[in-house]
Parts: C-alpha cells; sequence; structure tokens
C-alpha cells in the first residue's frame, strides 16, 4: 500500500538529528575529556588557590653579620656575582635600620613581598610578570621582554634584571639574561611538597629562626598562629598591596 | 593667496643630497654597533644598574616619543583649528611626526633586555598595563598619521581630511596622556605618581615638537635652496613662546603642589636644591636654557625677525627639554625609595636609602643619538619620495 503523505518521513528526521548528535559529542567529547583529565591533579600538581604562601621576619632575630639566607638563596637559585653589586642579582639582602626618633636598631631580610595586588603584575606589559593562585609571584622567563617597568613600579626593589651571559644554571631556577627575575619564594620547593625554602632552612640551621615560611590559609599553620598571637606590620602597608610577607619587632 | 605646489627634495646637486644622507646612515650604523656591543654583553657595560633601570637611551627615546606628538600639532592647527597660515606645513608635520616616533621607538626597543621578542609584546597584551596602552597607541599613530598624510596628499582622499585631522588631533592627545602615565601611575616612587605628569607631558610635546618642527623646517629650506617666509616663523616662533611658557607653568604646578606634602620635601629638596648634577640640570638645564633664554629671545624686540635667533631659541628648548626629561626620568630614580619610612638605612647591599649614581656610558650616548639620525633620516627620505614641502614658502602678498 502506498501512502501519498506529504508529511516528512518521521524516521529519517530522527536519524539525521542521531547523527549530529553523535558527531557533536565525538568532537566536543575529547575535548571535555582532556580538560577534565587536565584539570584532576591540580591539586597536587599545579597552584591552588586554597593556599596562600606567605613568610613572617622577625627582625629581633636577625642576626647581626649573619648571611646564611643571602648565601643559601644564591647557591639554590645558581645567583652567581661577578663582583659588581651595582648590577649583580640579589633576591633576598639583609638590612640595618635605625629609626630616626628612637634610634633603635634593627635588622632584617627583604625580597620580593608576594603581594595580593602586585604593583609589578599590574605595569608588565606582556603579563609576564603574574600572580599564581596560591599567591606567589613570578616572572616567566618565556615572555619577559626586558622592559624593566616592574622593577620602576615594585615598591620594595625587589627585582634584579639579568646584566650579563648566564653560566652554570641551576636547575631550580631557569634564568635568562635580558629577563627580570625576583624571589620566587622556592617556587619548585613548594610545588615538590616541600614546606621550606632555602632561606628559611639556612636560617633555622644557624640557629637563628627569624624566617617563617608557611600558608597563611591554613588557621592551623605555625605562620598563621604566630601572626594571630603577635603584632606584625607589612612594608609600605599605606599601599594597600596585601603583602604575603610579613615584619614582627620592626 | 597664491597655489601651493608642493615638490620633492633636491638639494641643488645630487651631492648635497646624498652626502647628507650618508652622514646620517653613517650615524646609525654606529648607533647599531653601540645596541649590538650591549646587547651582546648585556647591560652591565651600560650606566644602568637594578638601581637605575631606565637610563639615557629612555631619555632619548622619551623625548623623541613626546617631541613626534607635539611635531603633529602643526598640521593639527591647519585642519582641526582651520589656520590657513599652518595648513601648507601640515604634509611636513605629519613626517616628522612619523620619523620623530619611529626613531625613538627604535631606540627603546634597542635598550628592551630583549629586543628579539618584539613579536612577543606585539602580540601579549595585558591591558591593565599602560605600556601595553602605549604599544598600541604608538602603532595606531602610525596608521592615523600615514592616513592623514595621504589624504592631505592625494586630492581624491580629501575629502576625508578634516575627519581624518581630527582622529589624529585626538590620538596624539592620548598617546602622550599614555606617555605621561608611565610616570604618572607609578605609585612606589615618589618623584612620580602624580595625574598632573599626563597634561604636563601634553604640554610638553606642544614645545619639543614644535622647536623640531622649525629646526628641520629652517635646515630643510636651507639644504633645498628653498624661499621661507619671515611672516610664517614668526607665527611658529610666537607659538614657541606660549608653550615655552606653559611648560615652565606646569613644572611650577608640580613642585609646588609637592612642597605642600610633607611627605614629598625630601624628592623636592633632591631636585631643587641639594641634588648635585639634577638640581643643576633642573634651574640651569630646564628653566634658564630651555625657559627663560628662549623666552628671551622669542619675544625681545631686538631679535624680532632674526632667524638665528628663532633657530637658538629652538635648539635651546629642546636642550632644555632634553634636560627636563633627563630630570624625570633618572632624577627620580636616583632618589632613594623610602620602603622603611622614618627609619634611616644603616646597611644595606642593594642601595637602600642611599642616592642612586648614574654615569651614562658612551654606547647608551650612540644609541641615543641614533634614534635622532633614524628619525632625520625617514624625513630625508619620506621628503623625497613625497611631495612634502612646498616649492616655496614665501609670504603671502597679503591676508592669509
Amino acid at each position: 500500500m502506498s501512502v501519498k503523505n506529504d508529511q516528512p518521513d518521521m524516521n529519517r528526521r530522527k536519524f539525521v538529528g542521531t547523527t549530529v548528535a553523535a558527531a557533536g559529542a565525538v568532537v566536543v567529547a575529547p575535548g571535555v575529556l582532556l580538560h577534565t583529565v587536565a584539570g584532576a591533579d591540580s591539586e597536587s600538581q599545579g597552584a591552588s588557590a586554597k593556599h596562600r604562601w606567605g613568610m613572617l621576619i622577625d627582625a629581633n632575630k636577625c642576626a647581626e653579620g649573619c648571611s646564611a639566607c643571602v648565601d643559601a638563596c644564591n647557591s639554590e637559585h645558581g645567583l652567581i656575582g661577578h663582583d659588581r653589586p651595582a648590577t649583580d642579582a640579589q633576591w633576598i639582602r639583609a638590612v640595618k635600620l635605625k629609626d630616626l626618633n628612637t634610634g633603635h636598631i634593627n635588622r632584617l631580610v627583604m625580597m620580593c613581598q608576594h603581594c595580593e595586588h602586585p604593583p609589578c603584575v599590574d605595569v608588565c606589559p606582556t603579563g609576564a610578570s603574574f600572580k599564581r593562585t596560591d599567591g606567589i609571584v613570578l616572572v616567566d622567563r618565556h615572555i619577559c621582554i626586558g622592559c624593566r617597568y616592574c622593577m620602576m613600579a615594585c615598591p620594595y626593589k625587589a627585582r634584579s634584571f639579568v646584566h650579563e651571559d648566564l653560566k652554570d644554571q641551576s636547575i631550580n631556577a631557569p634564568r635568562g639574561k635580558g629577563c627580570v627575575e625576583g624571589c620566587t619564594m622556592c617556587v619548585h620547593r613548594i610545588d615538590r611538597g616541600e614546606t621550606m625554602t632555602a632561606c628559611q632552612e639556612a636560617c633555622h640551621k644557624d640557629g637563628h629562626g627569624a624566617i617563617l615560611f608557611g600558608d597563611l590559609k591554613d588557621p592551623d599553620s605555625e605562620i598563621s598562629q604566630a601572626l594571630k598571637s603577635q603584632n606584625s606590620r607589612q612594608l609600605r602597608a599605606d599601599l594597600k598591596l596585601n603583602t604575603g610577607v610579613r615584619y614582627s619587632n620592626l | 593667496m597664491s597655489k601651493m605646489y608642493y615638490r620633492e627634495l633636491y638639494c641643488g646637486t645630487p651631492v648635497r643630497y646624498w652626502a647628507g644622507m650618508a652622514l646620517l646612515g653613517t650615524i646609525v650604523a654606529i648607533a647599531m654597533g653601540a645596541a649590538f656591543y650591549m646587547e651582546h654583553n648585556g647591560h652591565w657595560v651600560t650606566g644602568m644598574s637594578n638601581q637605575v633601570v631606565w637610563g639615557l637611551p629612555h631619555v632619548f627615546a622619551i623625548f623623541l616619543i613626546v617631541a613626534a606628538s607635539g611635531a603633529l600639532n602643526v598640521a593639527s592647527i591647519g585642519s582641526v583649528f582651520g589656520g590657513p597660515m599652518y595648513k601648507p606645513l601640515g604634509r611636513f608635520s605629519s613626517l616628522l611626526a612619523i620619523g620623530l616616533l619611529a626613531g625613538g621607538l627604535a631606540v627603546l626597543l634597542l635598550d628592551l633586555g630583549r629586543p628579539d621578542r618584539l613579536i612577543i609584546a606585539m602580540t601579549y597584551y595585558n591591558f591593565k598595563s599602560i605600556f601595553a596602552w602605549n604599544i598600541i597607541l604608538y602603532s595606531g599613530f602610525f596608521a592615523i598619521v600615514g592616513l592623514y598624510l595621504w589624504a592631505m596628499m592625494d586630492r581624491k582622499a580629501n575629502r576625508y581630511y578634516r575627519p581624518i585631522g581630527f582622529a589624529a588631533f585626538f590620538w596624539r592627545l592620548a598617546l602622550t596622556t599614555g606617555t605621561g602615565s608611565i610616570f604618572g601611575f607609578l605609585v612606589a616612587r615618589e618623584a612620580y605618581d602624580a595625574a598632573i605628569m599626563a597634561p604636563m607631558f601634553i604640554i610638553m610635546s606642544f614645545s619639543y615638537g614644535l622647536a623640531f618642527f622649525i629646526i628641520t623646517l629652517i635646515a630643510a629650506y636651507m639644504w633645498g635652496d628653498r624661499e621661507l617666509g619671515d611672516l610664517r616663523l614668526a607665527r611658529l616662533k610666537n607659538l614657541l613662546g606660549v608653550f615655552v611658557g606653559a611648560v615652565l607653568y606646569f613644572a611650577l604646578v608640580f613642585n609646588l603642589t609637592n612642597l605642600y606634602v610633607t611627605q614629598h620635601h625630601g624628592v623636592e629638596s633632591f631636585i631643587l636644591l641639594n641634588g648635585g648634577v639634577y638640581t643643576a640640570m633642573f634651574w640651569l638645564g630646564q628653566v634658564l636654557i630651555g625657559g627663560i633664554v628662549p623666552l628671551f629671545l622669542i619675544y625681545s624686540p631686538a631679535f624680532d625677525k632674526a632667524r638665528w635667533a628663532i633657530a637658538a631659541a629652538s635648539v635651546m628648548v629642546l636642550i632644555g627639554g632634553f634636560f627636563q626629561i633627563y630630570v624625570i626620568v633618572i632624577g627620580g630614580q636616583a632618589f632613594p625609595m623610602s620602603i622603611f619610612p622614618g627609619k634611616e638605612v644603616l646597611e644595606s647591599s642593594f642601595y637602600d636609602g642611599t642616592v642612586n649614581a648614574y654615569a651614562p656610558s658612551l654606547p647608551e650616548m650612540l644609541l641615543g643619538i641614533g634614534g635622532i639620525a633614524i628619525a632625520m633620516t625617514m624625513v630625508a627620505v619620506g621628503a623625497r619620495m613625497f611631495k612634502v614641502f612646498p616649492e616655496s614658502l614665501e609670504d603671502p602678498g597679503e591676508g592669509a
């Protein structure tokens, strides 16, 4: 029996619909799958916003004449000086201060303060200066053009420009001639799951314990407890950058 | 007013033109050698350091970029503000603006730590960075001024002349706002961080750009043996006087504002009183050579139409302007940053709390001068290829 019908064949329509849906799934699925796979290990392998790494530096414990943290940082990151203090890279430095009114003398170490609102990240034209979700401020050596605007913008003089050819680099911190760099908070150690930076380790080894590193977001961490129990301050707090590095007894 | 004819720049004998080009080419080649030397060895061979990170090349670059946008003003007066005396100068004004910007950017690029990463600078943008905006503003400036030049030279494009003229005028204001804001947006350093930087840079650009324009106009008409009337030069001269006065006014307001704020007394006394070379550059360079003496040369009846006085005033405006940028860029970095307010730094391995030393090196100087030569080469080539200069700029009989 032949049916004369001007209605479309519903079976054919269904078939086309199913085919399109299947083809769509085939196209999209691998992307979704890859995305899921890529995000799966974010907790253990990449930076996570569940942490904010920071430091507390006790200006009373920073010992006169000691350079343990500076030496440790230099060897950890392969920072080799050329006896040219004006151009040699310094990721951490000791500074001795005297209060202008009271004459009180302090000593402390300075490094990248790992701001929540870093001016270096704001001004960087290419986005090479960036902040990880765990609060660590870094320079992407692949897209830094060496314009040095971040060094103009940093209120802490925390960055160095690589002024010469590099030799004997450390695998912990790839560097680049003509690029800007600074304290990474030993990000290579953090990403390996370690809990101490090179500077803190050296300071503890020498028995000073002036540097305390830890997770500011973990209320039970040693640093959070210390910050809760004693007075501390941020350098240039007036700029409201919410630094990750804090100072006590300053 | 008789019809204006434009003609390519021929300088009597070919030798005269090509000798000039050879001289410029030699200066550019030396500058390229200097840039290669600095990039090959690394920046430690320059006067720059981790304390003074922007040195003499930045002074040259910013000076040329600021002057570039100002050089376009003559064209803008002709098209936006309808000044018939300025209109025939519009083509050269645009060409000079392109040349100066190219020269400035060349110096800026060759002073980067990684000049080979130009493509990254052009493809990776952080839109919160005023520097990134400047890259867009600079590229756009070339495009818009190029179109502007075309609209002025091609009769068929003449209907676009006014709208493009307006666009170019607003773009140049945006560009100099961007250049000034590079410093205006820096909260870290006391010498900067002021909104007045943007308008101050605009007025500086008016002054330096016009001074560059007058000098190169006089030079080109001498080089090409063409007639340049006194009346037109007198107009330009009077306008320069107004701009020079305005630059002094902005410098006064900027410093007075800082003097009112106790926090800024340190940096003010550094620039105005005890900053050594920077204090000398401010008072002798910026104020005396760049301001007071040119104003005297421009407005004194004794030098009414004296061409040497106009040329001398323009050169002095440029020298003073150079010192002004030097004081802003390098003086501002030499003054120690206030990381520990209320404390005196007794010891630091990183020069905290001390005035930072900077002595420009020869390669930096050669690179900077090369930037000016690049600008002049582009102008000379452009003027030879295109009909930019009116055949004669003798004074119109009457009116105008």
